[in-house]
């Protein structure tokens, strides 16, 4: 048997180990989380919940790369990410990270084939091949036929599967998605879970999706609840949830 | 490189009033530097043409020593030794080094033909004199160097003074009356035109002595030579200086002047004013500048959530920062190069509707203007550009 393909022996995609984060508000300090310890391995499929303020979406974006500790550690793909500089974490969210918006932050007056297309330009890929890439991508989400179309013209539903189309662009390991099926109705909220279901299964992405909609939470494998600041829960969803 | 320039022209087709009137200050800016750095030049130009064509490589003595090189016009005397035409008999048996020497006399009478009269100067000179001075004889003779030896009453007549006292009639041979002598024309010059406001034209040469005696003068004005060649101005300078000067008892009474000395004082007057055109011009272009940065800044404020989002799907701070700074770039030097052209088209109007002012375009304007408004560019982008490197994402992505 090839050691090469034994998963076990790779570090879990997220570590997350002790987290604190604290910010400066006026002349003291808020502690918005502390304490918080999980890991995530690849090809999981988490919903991270919980109130208002409860710091979930602080957590998101620490798991993001976006923000770093106060304390405790964030490991991606083995990466401490206190450690790296700005450029380093730049590479890292865009090779191993894709997030999807609850309001979708499409670029205006832009075709979806070039939104779809622009986190391969901080890659360094041509021009030519992003297109190609892109393509691909919009193909994924079954929106080929909408490549030329800037998000103007295209329905809530739409522009968020373009919006995960440049999500997986890269092919990250981690799909972000933070209260993804927020502006969307019901009917069209269930298909883009649908999708993420799809490409979870699929592409064996690691998907973690912030939300605070029962329904959505109710279907994913694993839901880490936080509250105040700290891991209230972590397990299997229930129906109470 | 190229495609953030495209990605900039992207950004700013978005939104192509606020560009457009962003590029109108540097496009106004660099079209006054164009213009009114081109009335400089042109003036420049004018000046050097105009002094060259009264005589290459010119030297001319004038009378009483200068401390101060360069100037014209009248000047205080601090000798009482004239210039006389010995001195220019010595300069022409001694100097090596010069093609021609002529003295002046200058006068100024009424000259009579006739029933017609008109006032006008005159000028006492010798026989080398027009080809130091690039004037031509267009019918008849120069006054000859025989003319001066014997003192002959003999004149040479300007076309303006030919044409006010003779009309269409034939004026060689006929006798004229130079501030009441009696002389006879031998010769009418080439058109000259106008130079520097003065009609060359309106003139009349006879021979030195003869003007010495008509106008009871016992010495010169000044006497004018040219070195042989460009490369022999200052020997020949040093030359004339050592014969005069032995001429008397080794003291400088005298001052020599070049043509560039001339040429360098008109140079040193455009320069200044150039100089001058160009400040006023540049403050034109810093409001342009200015209104770059703030429609810059302006843009990083709306475009915050963009940059977040940019961030989180892995731009750096350097690509944020250079996708700003460029577009400012490319908003400062559109604006340059329209401005530029509209400048090269009002030069060109000008020079087709009005040749007489006197415009000129030269490269280096045109390098300048878009240099500096590369540079204008650069300037207001650093801010702007780096805010929004330094921008937080996560505040960036929250921005509403």
């Amino acid at each position: 048997m090839s050691a090469a393909l034994d998963l076990s022996l790779a570090p879990p995609l997220v570590q997350v180990d002790g987290l604190e984060r604290r910010f400066r508000v006026g002349e003291e300090d808020v502690t918005v989380l502390r304490g918080v310890t999980f890991h995530i391995a690849r090809g999981e499929y988490v919903a991270l919940t919980g109130p208002s303020g409860s710091g979930k979406s602080t957590l998101m974006y620490q798991l993001g790369c976006l923000d770093t500790p106060s304390a405790g550690s964030v490991r991606l793909a083995g990466y401490d990410i206190s450690t790296l500089g700005d450029a380093e974490l730049a590479a890292l969210r865009n090779r191993f990270i894709g997030f999807v918006f609850q309001s979708f932050n499409l670029l205006p007056r832009t075709s979806a084939v070039d939104n779809v297309a622009m986190p391969l330009r901080y890659a360094g890929v041509g021009l030519r091949e992003r297109r190609q890439r892109a393509r691909l991508a919009l193909d994924r989400v079954s929106l080929s036929h909408r490549a030329d179309y800037s998000p103007e013209r295209l329905s809530g539903g739409e522009r968020q599967r373009i919006a995960i189309a440049r999500a997986i662009v890269t092919n990250p390991e981690l799909l972000l998605c933070d209260e993804p099926t927020g502006n969307l109705d019901q009917k069209v909220g269930r298909e883009i879970i649908d999708l993420f279901e799809a490409l979870n299964r699929d592409l064996g992405v690691t998907l973690v999706i912030v939300t605070h909609d029962p329904a959505v939470a109710r279907r994913t494998r694993r839901v880490i609840r936080i509250v105040d600041g700290q891991v209230e829960r972590d397990g299997p969803p229930t129906e109470e949830l | 490189m190229f495609e953030h320039i495209l990605s900039a022209l992207l950004a700013l087709t978005a939104n192509k009033i606020r560009a457009g009137l962003t590029m109108l200050g540097v496009v106004i800016g660099v079209l006054a530097v164009t213009l009114l750095v081109s009335v400089g030049d042109g003036a420049r130009a004018y000046l050097d043409q105009t002094l060259s064509s009264l005589g290459t490589n010119l030297l001319t003595v004038q009378p009483g020593k200068r401390e101060t090189r360069g100037g014209f016009g009248p000047h205080g005397s601090t000798t009482t030794r004239p210039l006389t035409m010995d001195d220019v008999r010595a300069i022409e048996r001694q100097a090596t080094l010069l093609r021609g020497v002529s003295p002046v006399v200058t006068g100024g009478g009424t000259v009579r033909f006739e029933n017609r009269q008109r006032d006008t100067l005159v000028f006492g000179v010798g026989a080398s004199f027009p080809e130091l001075r690039n004037m031509d004889v267009d019918v008849g003779t120069f006054v000859r160097e025989e003319d001066v030896s014997a003192r002959r009453r003999v004149a040479v007549v300007g076309r303006t003074v030919a044409r006010e006292l003779f009309g269409t009639e034939n004026p060689l041979g006929k006798p004229i009356r130079v501030a009441d002598g009696r002389f006879r024309v031998v010769g009418i010059l080439e058109a000259k035109g106008t130079s520097l406001g003065f009609d060359l034209d309106d003139l009349v040469f006879i021979p030195a002595t003869t003007a010495m005696d008509l106008f009871g003068q016992d010495q010169l004005a000044q006497i004018v030579t040219a070195a042989r060649s460009k490369t022999e101005v200052a020997a020949a300078v040093e030359e004339l200086r050592e014969v005069l000067m032995r001429r008397r008892n080794g003291e400088e009474t005298f001052t020599i002047q070049s043509q560039d000395d001339l040429i360098g004082v008109f140079g040193s007057l455009t320069d200044a004013m150039t100089a001058a055109l160009l400040a006023i011009a540049s403050v034109s272009l810093l409001v342009g500048g200015i209104g770059i940065m703030n429609i810059m800044l302006v843009s990083v404020r709306e475009r915050t959530r963009e940059i977040g989002v940019r961030r989180a799907l892995g731009a750096t701070r350097q690509d944020i920062l250079l996708q700003f700074l460029i577009e400012a770039l490319v908003l400062a030097t559109l604006g340059g190069l329209l401005g530029l052209a509209l400048g090269g088209g009002v030069v060109a109007l000008v020079n087709a509707v009005a040749p007489d002012i006197p415009l000129l375009l030269s490269p280096w304007i045109a390098a300048i203007a878009f240099g500096a408004s590369f540079v204008v560019g650069i300037v207001s982008g650093v801010v702007p550009a780096r805010r929004a490197a330094l921008l937080n994402p996560v505040e960036a992505l929250r921005y509403e």
